[in-house]
């Protein structure tokens, strides 16, 4: 389609170029950061301090340092000084050990006008790092849209413009990776980061990032999702950014010690061939394994988050999507990864929209896209997700707020809210397809009831209630958004360790800060209100380690190895947490040790409080949940699960049914949930070392050595 | 045909001769730990157990970058150029005879080259002719 790789490569223009030497890597660090603006073109290393390691460590505790220095708290995320930075960090780049090659972007999102942060696959962080880069900071407006590529092979780094259309992402990998790399055999040494119209369009905007397959002989997408970053990317006037790098090994990230790293690294290979296919099948589902279990478990969202399970899940169930992905195929979203997740439907088939007729390579769907797009908007047709999905990440638009935004519109469709006049024609009760698809494409394309879609739910919310007087406190019930973000895909309302992991998280209601509804509700690990604070203490900060170092959460608990069995606290998976400490003194030649890790990860999440904070968030009052996170909204939710409830009054709240109208029942319930939620948020900031209204005391930065004078000087402004 | 080296572990005398072979030979000294054919001591039955690959190629899809090929004469070999050592290949090997050791970056395995079978004092190891699919 469009132009040709010849008439691309004639149309490149460079704007600004950049010659250096790459630096070498030690022990898991170039010791070197790249800085653009795009502004005044400016293109210039920085070093990267001995106190940034020590403190900030790498990854996303780079990106929060950067950008804390790059805004001022008036700043906003369209702003030309707000930032877009991509790091690595220090494991990022080994290829021994599962699970190593992700990038974490950090911007000001569009959704929360707060902190955002994303942690993606594809190669494009490892390479950076590979080609002398530990971070990327871009800053600045271009004023017009250009790419950056880093040329790591010959150490040259350039600005260029060239007659690439931005609107479509598969394209746009396809069209650049053709382009820039110098023969078939160099294709696997290039990464794209790209977006598509949707970012143009919508608050949702996400990153793709690329990596080559060879066996598929085209770009595969894996997506930095959550909170807008695309649609910053896209306000910056960027179309892409290239890197290459052709020298790949073992010894690439140069650690102190590859011994260990081969050891354990080849440990945890043998440990995913041997019991993957007898626990999560994460090589032939993904992370879309959970549908069977999340639906057993009345935690897969339908209709909105209202219920938990539908009796037509089984036509999504994780054998279904199976059957609809490639089997056999190291899906690694980084070299080395023998968990291989990342799943494709090949030779799919479009049906609609720009594309319709060709046929494509969906990455995915994973659990939460196949969650989103279709159960909690009670679709239950794997077709319409793969479509959807595919979509989605053309247009650049995030799957889970794309869910989230898609059922709550049809909630208050359903309700009146809105109308088919409001809509524009669309159709949108629960389970219309072709309605929810269209709605897609309204957003990518920037057309009539997509434009108000793209806002995300909060700003949703006040624009029905300002426009169409609807009732407020409804859809502040029913809107699952927190700190404007929409909830990722579980269902928390048996949970209340979950709701806290959801609510109080740092950057809005995503997973991949605390996921405890398993230990909570079905193991019941954890009874009491000090277990659950235990809980959301430990693992925020544990998966926040994740994000510093350039890994992937999935091979921590995926994979769960038989020492488990006698393992004191296998909640914790204590054989995986000491790989991942062995790993990083492999790499860095430190010596931390398992609380260690805890504390390199504890600074981060209380600077990036502190930052949430200076921007005029970070208090308890944005740690609120929507009810229907909660607990049961309408009658209709408390009669779908009525015994469960009742016997929650009886034996929790102490008060009998009998005889209650519903209404009055869901009154009760309610206030006994709400007060349960708000005891957590008291224990939860206790342990954090938190004050009541949930900002670090001045005892706790300094105890954690982050109080600088900014730091301490915001958080006295605000106590 | 491929040819393939065969064991009848009975004859073993754990002399260490293969291994020395083939370390000397593919890496230029004599550590059994960089053999690529390796004899441990007895299994349940007694005999020793003699670990060497059988080509079945359950490596090659597992690679990411495509560095394990089969040749032509149907021997599963790795290109260290193309090859990013993530040891993914030892991970799958059913045999674990898709070795590595601490201070290569690449892994190693045996390429039917029939070296070994030729010191064996005992006939324990020999080249012998299977089919290939
Ligand atoms: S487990 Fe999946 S997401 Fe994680 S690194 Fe491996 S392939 Fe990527
Ligand atoms: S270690 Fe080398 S040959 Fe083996 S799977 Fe990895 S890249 Fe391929």
């Amino acid at each position: 389609m469009g132009i040709t790789t010849e008439e691309l490569r004639a149309s490149r223009k460079v704007l600004a170029e950049f010659d250096y030497e790459p630096a070498e890597i030690e022990k898991g660090y170039s010791g070197k950061s790249l800085y653009i603006n795009l502004t005044d073109l400016t293109i210039k290393p920085k070093d990267i301090t001995e106190q940034m390691k020590e403190i900030f460590i790498g990854g996303k505790g780079f990106g929060l340092w950067y950008l804390w220095n790059a805004v001022k708290p008036s700043t906003k995320w369209s702003d030309p000084e707000n930032e877009i930075v991509i790091s690595s960090g220090p494991i990022g780049g080994i290829t021994q050990y599962p699970g190593s090659g992700k990038s974490l972007v950090v911007t000001l999102s569009p959704l929360t006008n707060s902190v955002m942060d994303s942690n993606v696959g594809g190669y494009f962080g490892p390479y950076l790092k590979f080609s002398g880069w530990d971070a990327l900071e871009v800053q600045g407006k271009a004023d017009q849209d250009v790419v950056v590529f880093i040329d790591g092979d010959r150490g040259k780094i350039t600005i260029e413009k060239m007659e690439l259309d931005p609107g479509a992402s598969h394209l746009v990998s396809e069209q650049l990776t053709d382009m820039f790399a110098e023969s078939e055999k160099d294709k696997k040494n290039i990464s794209i980061v790209s977006t598509g119209s949707g970012a143009d369009n919508t608050l949702i905007g996400l990153l793709n990032f690329s990596f080559y397959d060879l066996r598929r002989k085209a770009p595969r997408l894996k997506q930095a999702g959550r909170g807008g970053i695309g649609t910053v990317f896209r306000e910056k006037n960027l179309a892409a950014l290239v890197v290459r790098y052709s020298s790949l090994s073992g010894r690439s990230n140069n650690p102190a010690d590859p011994s260990t790293i081969a050891k354990t690294g080849v440990k945890l290979a043998r440990e995913i061939n041997k019991f993957d296919d007898e626990q999560f099948r994460m090589r032939q589902i993904g992370t879309a394994n959970l549908m069977t279990p999340m639906n057993d478990y009345d935690l897969l969202p339908v209709n909105n988050f209202k219920f938990g399970s539908h009796e037509d899940a089984v036509k999504i169930s994780s054998d279904v999507l199976r059957s609809k992905f490639t089997q056999n195929m190291p899906d690694g979203c980084w070299v080395g990864c023998a968990l291989s997740c990342c799943k494709a439907v090949d030779n799919f088939e479009l049906k609609t929209g720009p594309f319709k007729g060709d046929k494509v390579i969906v990455d995915g769907p994973e659990y939460e896209t196949a969650a989103g797009l279709g159960s909690n908007c009670g679709i239950f047709d794997p077709d319409h997700i793969i479509e959807a999905n595919f979509y989605c990440d053309t247009y650049g638009i995030d799957t889970i707020s794309t869910g989230t935004i898609t059922a709550f519109a049809m909630e208050c469709y359903e309700n009146g809210v809105i109308n088919k006049e409001i809509t524009g024609g669309l159709e949108l009760s629960f389970g219309s397809a072709d309605a929810a698809m269209e709605l897609i494409h309204q957003m990518g394309q920037g057309r009539g009831f997509g434009k108000i879609a793209g806002l995300g739910v909060r700003r949703m919310k006040h624009f029905f209630v300002d426009e169409y007087g609807a009732d407020e406190a409804f859809l502040e019930d029913i809107g699952m958004e927190n700190k404007g973000l929409e909830y990722s895909q579980y269902q928390a309302k048996e949970s209340l360790a979950q709701q806290g992991g959801y609510a109080m998280t740092n950057k809005g209601p995503q997973h991949d800060e605390a996921w405890l509804i398993f230990m909570d509700m079905v193991n019941k690990q954890l009874p009491t209100f000090e277990k659950k604070a235990e809980a959301l203490h430990y693992f925020p900060m544990f998966r926040t380690w994740f994000g510093l170092m350039g890994l992937c959460k999935l091979p921590w608990n995926d994979i769960i190895p038989e020492s488990n069995k006698d393992a004191d606290r296998p909640e914790l998976i204590p054989e995986h947490v000491q790989n991942y400490v062995d790993i990083f003194n492999a790499v860095t030649g430190k010596q931390i040790d398992k609380d260690e890790m805890i504390r390199q990860s504890e600074r981060v999440y209380n600077f990036q409080r502190v930052f949430n904070l200076r921007l005029g968030f970070g208090t308890r009052e944005h740690d609120a949940a929507p009810y229907r996170a909660l607990g049961p909204v309408t009658e209709e939710e408390y009669e779908s699960r009525a015994e469960r409830y009742d016997n929650q009054l009886r034996d929790d709240v102490g008060i009998n049914p009998e005889g209650m109208s519903t209404a009055d029942k869901v009154k009760k319930m309610r206030e006994y949930r709400e007060s349960r939620y708000e005891q957590l948020i008291d224990v939860v900031y206790k342990r954090r070392g938190w004050t009541t209204n949930g900002i670090p005391t001045i005892g706790h930065l300094c105890e954690l050595g982050i109080d600088f004078p900014e730091v301490i000087e915001t958080v006295k402004n605000k106590l | 045909m491929l040819k393939i080296v065969e064991k009848n572990e009975k004859e073993c005398t754990l002399c260490g001769a293969c291994e020395t072979t083939c370390s000397t030979f593919y890496f230029k000294e004599d550590d059994r730990l960089k053999s690529s054919i390796q004899v441990l001591e007895a299994s349940e039955n007694g005999d020793p157990v003699i670990n060497v690959c059988n080509q079945c190629g359950n490596c090659i899809d597992v690679c990411p970058v495509e560095a394990i090929k089969r040749t032509g004469k149907g021997t599963v070999v790795i290109s260290k150029k193309a090859c990013v050592g993530c040891f993914n290949c030892v991970g799958v090997c059913p045999t674990d005879t898709m070795y590595w050791h601490e201070d290569l970056t690449e892994p190693f395995k045996c390429i039917s080259c029939s070296r070994c079978t030729k010191e064996c004092p005992t006939e324990a190891i020999f080249m012998e002719e299977v089919a290939t699919n």
